[in-house]
């Protein structure tokens, strides 16, 4: 027995990998206990019923399970814009702004251009990515050029989209009654099936698209010279700049590659029938989840998908638990796991230097045992 | 005689090393005692555990033949155990009185009392000649000034042991001799000094007494008058030390890089800190500039390589003007260039080491195809560096480059950028912070590439160096080219006038 966890600590010494992977599970499970501690704080009676609807309940009917992966699919695309820009070193706070904009590029042409026959939706899509190309090319340029800090741009950023996309959405899409309005029949995302596999209505290949977009930016990040020089520049950008990248122009690439894909969270948002585009004061929380599933995949491309789905997960739960506590105190207990587990950064630290002390005693014993003999 | 300092066998562990094996440490009253060590040695913990930084895992301390226990710096200077660090510890926009009294003042309901202090200052100064006016501001004195601000700290303080930690290093020649007359004055006074060093000659010239570590473990306490050089460098790094390089006369072939009246604007300060500088660099030889740390070397490089705008004048590299060019074209027409800053500049520290070494090639045919990386010509790469240039690595290619020592990480960098083959070598501070094995190493391979016809531009502040390995010597002195030397004609003491801005050749 302990042989075997010397071994696997000593495994997982050696994979910087298995420590990512283990950091974000032990988040996971911190994030599951401060919330189940929440929730005995609140009506001890309830507590198991609700701890048990939070983490089984999603995954008892295929219909749960179709609902956790469309509603993934946004925040997964968020969470990946996210990542990718922290990997050049950028605190993509901005998710939301463009996440906005591309929702309007891709209902402006889905309601209006629907002389565009079958590549409607498609092209609604690309729409989609050049507005939050756009809206995430902005803080890039201030960041290269005037050292504006992005983050700063892009919050303030969050609030001129919202605020001008209600107008705009007002002046070009909507009637003047203001009632939502979905998009053409030919620019909805089809389910190609999907629906009666999960027997789930509002089920579409949002998750697919989502799914896709992660592979391609694991590709571009990990395997080409592109992806090597963000990543450079990412983890410095003196010696980025020393070894001749014009890291001015990769800050740029990086925040219009994460606004797009912001922006395409808005297409596969709302190119559906499910949640209309509706006029609001408030910010989409989708942008924001995205910086917490990011956290929680530790900036990892293929790791996103399982936070995104993890929380797309605990979400549903809340929804199936709101027998046992009031609404409100299930989106504080969901939010309140959902952030906890972002502490995976905090946990990785942890457990590195706990397999660093663990291996370095058993190295010790083993060299005092060889002395005795 | 009566020891001031006893250290009887100070055993200090960290994580993974043995700092401090068994060290025992001598000092008596009223001599220089030099502590002699290559990096990593264990000096800086010794001293450290002695001012209080570290406790010691096992042994004693004695001060004036008591046993003492030192938890933090407050009970060093209670003892009267003053330490100098290598990086002095000033607040620039703080007078000198303000610096020396700073944590250690004496006040009045809640106000400083400054006239006593001053006066204090003065005397003190006086009386160990130390030269320094107490009103004035630490951003407007010279390094060697401050360092004696550092000193008076410690008299202030009332220490009767001082830790000089490598106090030359930033110090030109007179400042360097005038810092030794101050010691003896010192001792004259009755204190005691201990002395971290690795530099020989000054053990010589100041030090009685020297103890010599190696890997955390006491090689030997020695009189410094009954040794010789060659035996105290054998016993700091545990073999024969070759202090001649096999330096041949250089063939001097045509010029290749040639920077005329050019005149550099750091982004940084908005000041124009190279002022009209030109020179000619030819290939086969090795011109070394000199100068105090701080005149304008490390722009003049940064103009030369491009990361700083020359904003007048120009640059030719074979005979082609790169006064505008970008850092890219510059690299790939023909400099190399192993950067001042290596944890800033020349390495990505949570990159691989295979991910280091194509720093400079990673967009060249050989490590990519249609924009994808060749991880198999990577690893391959790297693997041939690491074997050729000896760079020792806990996991080959895949080693962060962060776990490695200073002096591998160089060695990567120097692999790096001699393997890419270009005509003209830029080298700042290349052996800056390494031990005497490292120097040696990067030594040996600048003059072969000389000798195979490259064109090295050395800068360096260590004169050892200058000496040891340029064929022409150019002195800069705030942002200004002051002279080019022949280093078999000057001496260092003449060179050192230079440095410090007393002396300009107009022949330059």
């Amino acid at each position: 027995m302990n042989k075997l966890w010397t071994r696997t600590l000593e495994a997982v010494a050696k994979k910087p990998n298995a420590i990512n992977i283990m950091s974000s599970l032990l988040a996971i499970v911190g994030g599951l206990l401060f919330g189940f501690i929440l929730m005995l704080i609140i009506n001890p009676n309830l507590a198991f019923y609700g701890l048990y609807r939070i983490t089984v309940g999603p995954l008892s009917s295929m219909r749960d399970i179709g609902w956790v992966l469309r509603n993934a699919a946004p925040i997964l695309l968020t969470g990946l814009s996210v990542a990718f820009a922290f990997r050049t070193g950028l605190f993509n706070i901005g998710a939301t702004g463009q996440l906005t904009v591309g929702a309007f590029f891709a209902l402006y042409v889905g309601v209006n251009w629907t002389w565009l026959g079958p590549a409607h939706l498609w092209v609604a899509l690309l729409a989609a990515m050049l507005g939050g190309a756009l809206w995430g090319a902005i803080p890039g340029l201030l960041k290269a050029f005037r050292n504006v800090h992005e983050v700063v741009a892009s919050i303030m950023l969050n609030y001129i989209a919202l605020h001008m996309i209600n107008l705009m959405v007002r002046m070009t899409i909507y009637h003047p009654d203001e009632r939502a309005l979905y998009p053409a029949s030919s620019a909805r995302l089809p389910s190609w099936g999907l629906e009666s596999v999960f027997s789930f209505p509002g089920m579409n290949i949002g998750i697919l698209i989502a799914l896709l977009m992660a592979f391609i930016i694991h590709l571009v990040l990990n395997k080409t010279v592109f992806g090597y020089e963000l990543k450079s520049v990412g983890l410095s950008r003196p010696a980025a700049r020393y070894a001749g990248i014009n890291e001015k122009s990769r800050v740029v690439y990086s925040m219009i590659i994460a606004g797009s894909i912001a922006g395409l969270a808005g297409g596969v948002m709302f190119l559906t029938t499910g949640i209309p585009f509706r006029l609001s004061n408030v910010l989409l929380m989708q942008g924001f989840t995205g910086i917490a599933v990011a956290l929680l995949a530790l900036s990892a491309p293929l790791g996103v998908i399982f936070a995104a789905l993890f929380f797309s997960w605990i979400t549903r739960g809340g929804n199936l638990a709101d027998r046992a506590y009031d609404p409100e105190l299930i989106e504080i207990i969901v939010a309140v796991i959902i952030y906890f587990s972002a502490l995976s950064l905090f946990m990785k630290q942890v457990l590195a230097d706990f397999v660093k002390r663990r291996t370095k005693e058993d190295v010790q014993l083993h060299e005092s045992q060889g002395d005795v003999s | 005689m009566e020891y001031a300092i006893e250290m009887l066998d100070i055993t200090k562990e960290f994580p993974g090393i043995k700092a401090n094996d068994q060290v025992t440490l001598k000092v008596k009253k009223g001599e220089i005692h030099a502590l002699l060590g290559e990096n990593g040695a264990g000096k800086s913990t010794l001293m450290s555990i002695l001012f209080g930084l570290y406790k010691a895992d096992t042994g004693t301390i004695k001060v004036n033949g008591e046993t003492v226990t030192i938890d933090n710096p407050n009970d060093a200077n209670a003892l009267g155990i003053g330490m100098v660090h290598q990086h002095f510890k000033l607040v620039d926009r703080f007078t000198v009185t303000q610096n020396i009294i700073l944590g250690y003042e004496d006040t009045r309901h809640g106000f400083l009392r400054y006239d006593a202090a001053n006066e204090k200052i003065k005397q003190l100064s006086e009386q160990y000649r130390l030269n320094v006016d107490p009103h004035a501001y630490i951003e407007d004195i010279s390094v060697g000034q401050q360092q004696r601000v550092e000193i008076l700290k410690t008299l202030y303080r009332e220490a009767d042991i001082l830790i000089l930690d490598e106090p030359t290093a930033s110090l030109t020649p007179q400042e360097i001799k005038e810092l030794m007359s101050i010691m003896r004055n010192m001792t004259k006074e009755g204190k005691s000094i201990v002395f971290i060093t690795h530099k020989l000659e000054e053990i010589r010239q100041v030090a009685d007494r020297c103890t010599i570590l190696r890997k955390g473990k006491h090689i030997d306490t020695v009189n410094v008058k009954d040794t010789t050089n060659e035996q105290l460098a054998e016993k700091m790094v545990g073999r024969k030390v070759l202090f001649d390089l096999d330096k041949k006369t250089a063939k001097v072939k045509d010029a290749v890089l040639e920077m005329r009246h050019a005149s550099v604007l750091s982004p940084v300060t908005k000041q124009q800190v190279v002022k009209d500088v030109s020179f000619t660099l030819k290939k086969g030889e090795i011109l070394c500039i000199a100068g105090i740390e701080g005149n304008g070397q490390s722009e003049l490089v940064y103009g030369l390589t491009g990361m700083y705008p020359i904003i007048k004048g120009n640059v030719t590299l074979h005979g082609e003007d790169i006064t505008k060019s970008s850092i890219r074209k510059r690299s790939v027409t023909g400099l190399s260039h192993i950067p001042e800053d290596r944890h800033k500049h020349g390495l990505i520290l949570d990159f691989t080491l295979e991910y280091n070494l194509i720093m400079q090639s990673y967009f060249t045919e050989a490590f990519q195809k249609r924009g994808f990386l060749k991880f198999d010509a990577i690893r391959e790469h790297a693997q041939e560096l690491i074997e050729r240039f000896d760079i020792r690595t806990s996991a080959g290619p895949v080693t962060m480059v962060r776990s490695m020592s200073g002096g591998n990480q160089q060695k990567a960098i120097l692999g790096r950028e001699i393997e890419r083959d270009t005509d003209v070598l830029i080298a700042v501070q290349p052996t800056r912070g390494l031990d005497v094995g490292a120097i040696e190493y990067i030594h040996r391979e600048l003059l072969a590439q000389r000798d195979k016809g490259k064109a090295v531009l050395l800068v360096s502040y260590e004169l050892d160096e200058v000496f040891n390995l340029s064929d022409r010597i150019l002195v800069m002195y705030e942002g200004e080219n002051v002279g080019v030397f022949d280093p078999e004609t000057i001496t260092e003491q003449e060179l050192g006038l230079y440095m410090a801005g007393s002396k300009r050749s107009e022949a330059s």
